[in-house]
């Protein structure tokens, strides 16, 4: 079974990937949540604009996405110039770059599956929880959120797994460093690409298999619970 | 704490335009579905903001669009108890109750859980999420719940609409305790006669929008040119009676009131208990002359004061029995065989099985209102 060993390389692109992914979910949530917030529940004209600038990254292509990163948060970009010299947060060739990519392409999913379950509660138990004298941040910390936490469980499985397997955008935008952005959709290609990598690219495959294997038991467990909480009527 | 609204809303085609001023006890809103009725209390609650107009509670303004004063729902202080109870499903009874209780700031807050919870008979109840409750208890603790936020005004819409016979008869003294023993005043949405008769003190009736009468609940009661708004076939008089005494031989029970005295079926209530009855007027018949060998117990003599200018086959008449004022329905035929016209005199006849349960409110014991409602079927 000595095939089955990952080679510290191996390693290295696995714990990257889950680094990547896991921090590229975390922080896109708490915007997801409040891009969903303001697309379920605004009453404004730019709504539709604002939907399909969340979805873009769904329907381009992923190059295409990764570019556009590219032109705008690479050292040079206008956005990652300004971050850069005022914050000192570098996007480009670094595994925040990875990040960054993988949680733009995560994006819509996670924004998705919240707002249907922000739609799903009855507006009106909110204006209850008003007339009871809380105010719209109350009303969304104590009935709003506890109410679609089985959809933000569903949207972060979503954005997690789209992040472990997110390839065009990333590769475009910070390149394949070992080490620094060759996560593990990357090191199964760069396996392919050079004489006797085979074994290599499937063990990384059976890697992958597992971690998604494990992300959609976890959501399953996680969601049960959320709903037993809530003994559906 | 006076309860003033003026104020002018369209929405869609329909345009409330509401103009009354009440002052404690409980109101009634009353009048058919569609009549702006809740649309009414939304724009008291803040749940709508008025095209134009005022609201003001005890003085204060809670809307008042010329001065640009609109309150914000949480900053107003009112329960409010919804039609279909709209419980937070992720919170026990408990934490449901004790939700606005918590906004309430400390020093107003009057109400104490272990009271509300004793008043409405749901300590059984605390530890349940309400997919457990049944819809009567579901209703309770909503009313626990709006009670609990110690509100300067408590609004219910229809809080009995969604519940059957059985539900409805369950609340009903809750809220009858909760009108007499509590001092925030009430205001109460029905579309139900018998709800309003039993539990209001004034009433606003309400038609396309626009408040057609306001008025002490028995004296809009016996309006007979209401009738149209208020509901001809469960029209009924309101007869305020103190308990005289119990026949215990035939387990009756007499009624003293000004038109005279009453026998019904045995109650529980000790003489000197004072009562609201009502007598539908579909339950009324009338007669020239002192009915002799008749089963029906309740005898009453009196004058025709108004008989009600209508086309049909039926008519409603209004009755001065002794300053009390009782209503009868009978057909023009009868009305035109026994020659009667206002200022005839007449002795009304009401059976005392027509008077149950349902048509008395006030501190009756409970069970009484058990086997009433065994009797109701």
């Amino acid at each position: 079974m000595d095939w089955m060993t990952l080679s510290p390389e191996e390693w290295t692109a696995v714990r990257l990937s889950l680094k990547v992914a896991t921090v590229a979910t975390l922080v896109s949530l708490p915007f997801g949540i409040a891009i969903a917030m303001v697309l379920a529940r605004g009453r404004f004209g730019g709504l539709s604009l604002l939907n399909g600038l969340v979805l873009m990254p769904l329907i381009l292509p992923p190059v295409v996405t990764g570019y556009i990163l590219l032109i705008l948060f690479g050292r040079r970009g206008p956005i990652g110039a300004f971050l850069a010299d005022h914050f000192g947060i570098v996007f480009s060739f670094r595994w925040t770059g990875a990040a960054l990519a993988c949680g733009v392409m995560g994006f819509p999913l996670l924004v998705r599956a919240i707002r249907l379950s922000i739609e799903g509660v009855d507006a009106r138990l909110e204006e209850a929880a008003g007339t009871l004298g809380a105010n719209r941040a109350w009303v969304f910390a104590t009935v709003t959120l506890p109410l679609i936490v089985p959809g933000i469980i569903a949207g972060m499985i979503l954005c997690f797994a789209k992040a472990m397997g997110e390839f065009g955008a990333t590769i475009t935008f910070v390149s394949n460093i070992p080490g620094e952005t060759q996560t593990l959709p990357s090191a199964i290609y760069t396996f392919t690409q050079v004489p006797g990598g085979d074994v290599g690219a499937l063990r990384l495959t059976l890697v992958s298999i597992a971690i998604a294997m494990l992300a959609l038991v976890a959501s399953e467990l996680m969601a049960r619970l959320a709903n037993r909480r809530l003994d559906i009527e | 704490m006076t309860l003033a609204i003026d104020i002018q809303h369209r929405l869609g085609t329909f345009l409330l335009d509401a103009r009354f001023a009440t002052r404690g006890g409980l109101v009634a809103l009353f009048g058919r579905s569609g009549a702006g009725k809740t649309s009414l209390v939304n724009a008291i609650a803040g749940l709508i903001h008025p095209d134009r107009g005022s609201v003001t509670l005890g003085g204060v303004p809670l809307v008042d669009t010329q001065r640009g004063i609109f309150v914000p729902r949480h900053k107003r202080r009112l329960g409010y108890v919804f039609q279909e109870g709209r419980l937070f499903p992720h919170l026990t009874a408990r934490q449901n109750l004790l939700y606005g209780r918590w906004f309430a700031p400390s020093a107003e807050r009057r109400e104490d859980l272990h009271r509300v919870v004793d008043l409405l008979g749901i300590g059984p109840l605390l530890d349940r999420r309400p997919g457990r409750l049944s819809g009567g208890e579901k209703q309770r603790v909503a009313i626990g719940r709006a009670l609990l936020a110690s509100p300067r005004l408590l609004l219910m819409d229809e809080p009995l609409a969604s519940l059957d016979e059985a539900r409805k008869a369950e609340i009903l003294p809750y809220i009858e305790r909760l009108r007499d023993e509590s001092k925030v005043p009430i205001v109460y949405v029905s579309h139900s006669v018998a709800e309003v008769a039993r539990l209001a003190s004034t009433i606003v009736l309400l038609s396309e929008g626009k408040v057609a009468a306001v008025g002490a609940t028995s004296e809009i009661m016996h309006r007979l040119d209401l009738f149209p708004l208020t509901g001809r076939a469960e029209a009924g008089a309101i007869v305020e009676a103190t308990v005289e005494s119990h026949d215990e031989r035939f387990g009756l029970t007499e009624l003293r009131s000004r038109a005279g005295l009453w026998k019904l079926p045995r109650l529980d209530a000790s003489p000197g208990t004072r009562l609201r009855l009502r007598v539908r007027a579909r339950d009324v018949m009338l007669a020239r002359s002192a009915p002799a060998d008749l089963s029906a117990l309740n005898v009453l003599p009196g004058v025709v004061a108004d008989i009600a200018a209508r086309e049909g086959p039926i008519v409603e008449i209004r009755l001065d029995c002794n300053g009390e004022a009782l209503l009868a329905r009978l057909t023009r035929y009868s009305v035109e065989r026994l020659g009667l016209a206002p200022g005839v005199p007449v002795y009304a006849l009401v059976k005392s099985v027509a008077l149950d349960r349902r048509s008395l409110s006030g501190p009756i014991a409970s069970r009484s209102g058990a086997d009433a409602d065994a009797d109701d079927r």
